[in-house]
């Protein structure tokens, strides 16, 4: 058997809820390097009901493009063969057929319960409910929602070890009297992790260890202002494994296709984010924007957090973005006259027919327009998360009270994130990379100066799990083929009453010295190439502010990218007209400065805007 | 070659339909092997656990909740009615009594001596699973549930809302590109599943709910309609337990959709006869369509047997196929090439493309992604 070190040729797919997408890297010259790609429709539906057979044909387009053979009878051929068929190592992850779907129960909402949730989406679950004692629901509620919910697994915390008992195992009775059944398969056991007071850890045995796969390991909140998430985590991973995914259609087959354990995408994208966060020891805020499900990550002063948020996804969850978000607000980013029916008539048509894709232009800036206020509300989801932990002591000096946010807000500030980031197959298909750039501009809406990039094809689940086997390629693979640099955006916090100049800059970098001003309400873009960095002084005007404090000047490096130097200078928050006429105008000189769409677009912008004003 | 397309939708004179009716919770089978069974026979059954009620006793009689025990009148297992004593405790010489008695009938089910919460749940639920396809019982698993199996012409839609039900078939609209009003909806159609054409309005709907309309089946239906005639938004495409009355099948879209005319020229066939019907719809996870199953009779299943070929599963030039996503969305052709490499489509999308010959014989590219086969 062949060590890590000594691997050529490396498969790795991910089995997402819409398509099946194979990755080949191949160790060339010493270097490891994204080789090829193939994807399919996922088969975890009928009539197919069988993943190998998604992966069977994204595999196939692998085949075809690179003359290999990586498949036999028995499925991915490894390790290779003294012909040279097959893989050194195979590996996958997945979000089939629902994905990780978990409930969570704590004791108190804000503390065990929130710190469960915050354990069970770290590990790539969604999270279908949190079941606390304060939640304001009666407790036949309680039962009947824990009955009706059919999770794949549960997971308990609850209690300070030493502290409350009795809530614990009031939780426990809860879960027990409901009798929950798994989502998958009929007559097994469903899985429950305890992550709660240790003290409590008899009674629960004794409540719940008959009837469910019970694991306890150590508390998730031993004190109140620790959080110790991984041993649930752990716990989490490996019965995801032996309990679920061998339930889920085609799943017993492609687990015996591989010995490295299939991990849920979320969790294998996560890794790769974290990664670029120690890599470059910066703040970060990555998105995959998928077709069920966005899940958004943030690693901020050394703290990771992952969400994933249900139903909000571009294919199967599209109508659920038009339910959560409004139509008016899909709307406010289509700078067409087209009438909002037709548009939730389209959604609808694509969530019913998911696996489609736009072929028109409008239909582009539709869904792209869906894509803006999936990564919005994901995001807004993810802040409610990356939080502090509540309950905690704190000693406040008078500086502190002055200054402190409160516990419940967001410990994220956007002006500090470093890196802005994403993946998933709208951002990593994007016809151009401009529209990603302005996507994630548009749905996080970072303040200061923020680097932005993208995944190249969609590969950082697959470097997230191969990473686990051979942590160095999948890094490699990571900084030369994966991440893609779309630039610098600049962007100041603030808002300015009165029309003007929002901004003055000076950038020197190779090329020569380069000085303009922004107006209010608008974007600049700057050619700056990706291996390139330039000094550059930023003056915002005296309301605005670029790091520094509103109207202080700023010097820094700024690197560029496939897009380059973006000065956004559209308001923080995002200044939207409601006027439709100003509304398209503004869209238009948006779209145009990035040079986002083709002409095509800007053309029929200005026609309708003509034709309106007649 | 992979297969980089959608698998459709089955429109078929004649297939052979295997319904596999499972309980929910183990019970038991009421039929055997090979019996044939009508659509409204009841083939298994079970009980299912009644609600739960929890009280905390302890806090309730003031005691710890370790003795909780010690003050029951009813112990695990044994079954309690509403107002009787659960538990009681005297004290001061029996000068005060508290008494804690059952909110509900059933059975005790569990005393905590950790929290002093006592459930008592009430009766079992009785769950009876009728065939709802008429046909052979061909496989029973024993304590969960049976697959029946019978020749029927098959139509699956792409949406649906409501659960199952069953009646005769009846075309109201004269053509596929009609639209389904109100006054198409007459006393005659108690009981019936109508056939429509390309668009049901929100009228139509209320009024077939007020006359006992089984089922409509449709080419379309305007999104702000559905959110009428539901009374709230659909947010994903997990449906059949809407609580709606008359069951709802859309076969090709959102919007007005003229019904594809192999659809609709199989049901006008069929016009008169019993059909089974369901409305669940599950994109996701173990994809899920409405289907209409018209049962046939032995001697016309070995009729069709001959007549109709299978097709073979994958997509080839002259396989009839529809076009499912603007800018040709709804329209059917044939396949008349499928280019291997890469093409640029409108969008700048770099993607596999196929070359479909309209029915007006123009011969269009679009992305494999944005065809269905049409299985007739």
């Amino acid at each position: 058997m062949k060590t890590p070190e000594e691997f050529e040729l490396m498969l790795a797919t991910d089995v997402g809820s819409t398509t099946t997408k194979a990755r080949l890297f191949k160790k060339k010259d010493g270097e490891y390097r994204f080789e090829s790609s193939g994807e399919a429709p996922t088969t975890v539906e009928a009539p197919f009901e069988d993943v190998t057979r998604g992966v069977r044909n994204a595999v196939r387009e692998v085949e075809e493009l690179t003359g290999l053979r990586l498949m036999g009878k028995e499925g991915i051929i490894w390790p290779r063969t003294g012909e040279g068929d097959g893989v050194d190592v195979y590996v996958t992850t997945s979000s089939a057929g629902g994905g990780l779907q978990m409930m969570v129960a704590g004791v108190v909402k804000t503390m065990t319960a929130e710190s469960a949730e915050r354990a069970a989406l770290g590990a790539g679950a969604i999270v279908m409910d949190v079941i606390s004692i304060d939640d304001g629901r009666k407790q036949h509620e309680k039962i009947e929602r824990i009955r009706t919910l059919r999770p794949d697994m549960i997971l308990i915390a609850g209690g300070t070890d030493g502290g409350t008992i009795t809530h614990v195992v009031e939780t426990a009775e809860l879960i027990a009297a409901a009798a929950p059944k798994a989502r998958l398969g009929i007559g097994y056991n469903l899985p429950i992790v305890y992550a709660g007071n240790v003290n409590a850890r008899i009674p629960v045995q004794k409540t719940l260890g008959e009837k469910y796969a019970l694991k306890i390991v150590d508390n998730i909140r031993p004190l109140l202002e620790v959080e110790n998430p991984e041993p649930a985590r752990n716990a989490i991973h490996e019965l995801f494994m032996e309990h679920v995914m061998s339930h889920a259609p085609g799943y017993d087959k492609l687990m015996k296709w591989t010995d490295v354990p299939i991990m849920p995408t979320p969790a294998g994208e996560g890794r790769m984010f974290t990664t670029l966060a120690e890599l470059k020891k910066v703040n970060v805020i990555g998105v995959g924007l998928g077709g069920a499900t966005t899940n958004v990550y943030s690693t901020y002063d050394g703290r990771f957090v992952r969400t994933v948020s249900a139903n909000l996804g571009m294919s199967y969850s599209v109508c659920n973005v038009l339910k959560e978000a409004t139509i008016d607000n899909i709307m406010r980013w289509i700078p067409f006259d087209i009438k909002p029916s037709l548009v939730s008539n389209r959604l609808l048509n694509k969530m019913i027919r998911p696996t489609t894709i736009p072929q028109t232009i409008e239909e582009l800036v539709v869904e792209h327009a869906v894509a803006r206020e999936a990564l919005r509300l994901g995001f807004t989801h993810h802040k409610q998360l990356a939080r502090g932990l509540v309950g905690v002591q704190r000693t406040m000096d008078i500086g502190r009270i002055f200054d402190q946010k409160s516990e419940v807000e967001t410990y994220l500030d956007m002006m500090h994130i470093d890196f802005l980031a994403g993946t998933g197959g709208l951002l990593s298909h994007a016809p151009r990379r401009a529209q990603s750039a302005l996507l994630l501009m548009d749905g996080f809406q970072p303040e200061g100066v923020t680097k932005l990039a993208q995944d190249s094809v969609f590969m950082m689940p697959h470097l997230g799990v191969l990473s686990t086997v051979h942590p160095k390629a999948a890094l490699e693979i990571f900084e030369k083929d994966c991440l893609i640099r779309l630039g610098t955006c600049v962007a100041p916090r603030g808002i300015m009453e009165k029309n003007g100049n929002a901004l003055n800059f000076k950038l020197d970098h190779q090329e020569g010295v380069v000085e303009g001003d922004v107006p209010f309400g608008s974007i600049k873009l700057i050619p700056l190439n990706s291996k390139s960095t330039a000094k550059i002084t930023l003056s915002p005007a005296k309301d605005l502010d670029v790091g520094t404090g509103p109207g202080h000047h700023l010097e820094t490096t700024v690197e560029g990218g496939v897009v380059g130097l973006i000065f956004d200078c559209r308001g923080r928050p995002l200044q939207i007209p409601e006027d439709q006429a100003s509304r398209r105008e503004k869209l238009l000189n948006w779209f145009q400065a990035l040079n986002a769409y083709p002409e095509a677009v800007y053309e029929r912008i200005r026609s309708e805007n003509v034709k309106e004003a007649n | 070659m992979a297969q980089a397309y959608t698998p459709g939708l089955k429109v078929k004179k004649f297939t052979i339909v295997s319904k596999t009716r499972r309980l929910p919770l183990p019970g038991e089978v009421l039929v055997r092997e090979g019996e044939n069974v009508a659509h409204d026979q009841i083939v298994a059954r079970t009980q299912i656990p009644g609600e739960i009620h929890m009280m905390n006793v302890a806090n309730l009689l003031g005691v710890e909740p370790e003795d909780t025990n010690a003050y029951m009148q009813k112990k695990v297992n044994e079954p309690v009615k509403t107002g009787e004593i659960l538990a009681n405790r005297t004290s001061f010489f029996g000068l005060l009594k508290s008494i804690v008695r059952a909110s509900v009938t059933g059975t005790v089910e569990m005393v905590s001596n950790v929290t002093g919460q006592v459930a008592v749940r009430e009766q079992n639920v009785p769950v009876e699973l009728n065939a709802y396809i008429p046909g052979k019982v061909v496989q029973v698993m024993p304590g969960e549930g049976v697959t029946i199996r019978t020749p029927a012409a098959l139509v699956q839609g792409i949406f649906g809302i409501g659960g199952e039900a069953h009646g005769e078939l009846k075309i109201v609209t004269d053509s596929r590109d009609e639209t389904l009003t109100s006054e198409k909806i007459e006393t005659s159609c108690n009981d019936k599943i109508l056939v429509g054409g390309a668009l049901v309005t929100t009228d139509a709907l209320t009024k077939a709910t007020q006359m006992g309309v089984r089922g409509i089946v449709v080419g379309g239906i305007e999104h702000e309609d559905v959110i009428k005639f539901l009374g709230s938004e659909i947010g994903v495409a997990i449906t059949g337990q809407e609580d709606i009355g008359t069951t709802l099948i859309i076969t090709e879209g959102f919007g007005r959709m003229s019904m594809s005319a192999g659809t609709f020229n199989l049901l006008k066939s069929l016009s008169g006869r019993r059909a089974s019907i369901n409305g669940a719809t599950q994109i996701r996870a173990g994809v899920l369509r409405p289907e209409v199953i018209i049962a046939l009779e032995d001697d016309e299943a070995r009729a069709l047997t001959e007549e109709v070929d299978e097709i073979s599963g994958g997509m080839a030039p002259g396989t009839q196929v529809r076009i499912i996503r603007d800018p040709y969305f709804g329209t059917i052709g044939h396949v008349s090439n499928l280019p291997v490499e890469l093409q640029t489509v409108e969008s700048e999308s770099k993607v596999r493309v196929v070359e479909v010959e309209l029915e007006d014989k123009r011969r269009v590219i679009v992305p494999r992604a944005n065809v269905e086969i049409i299985e007739y």
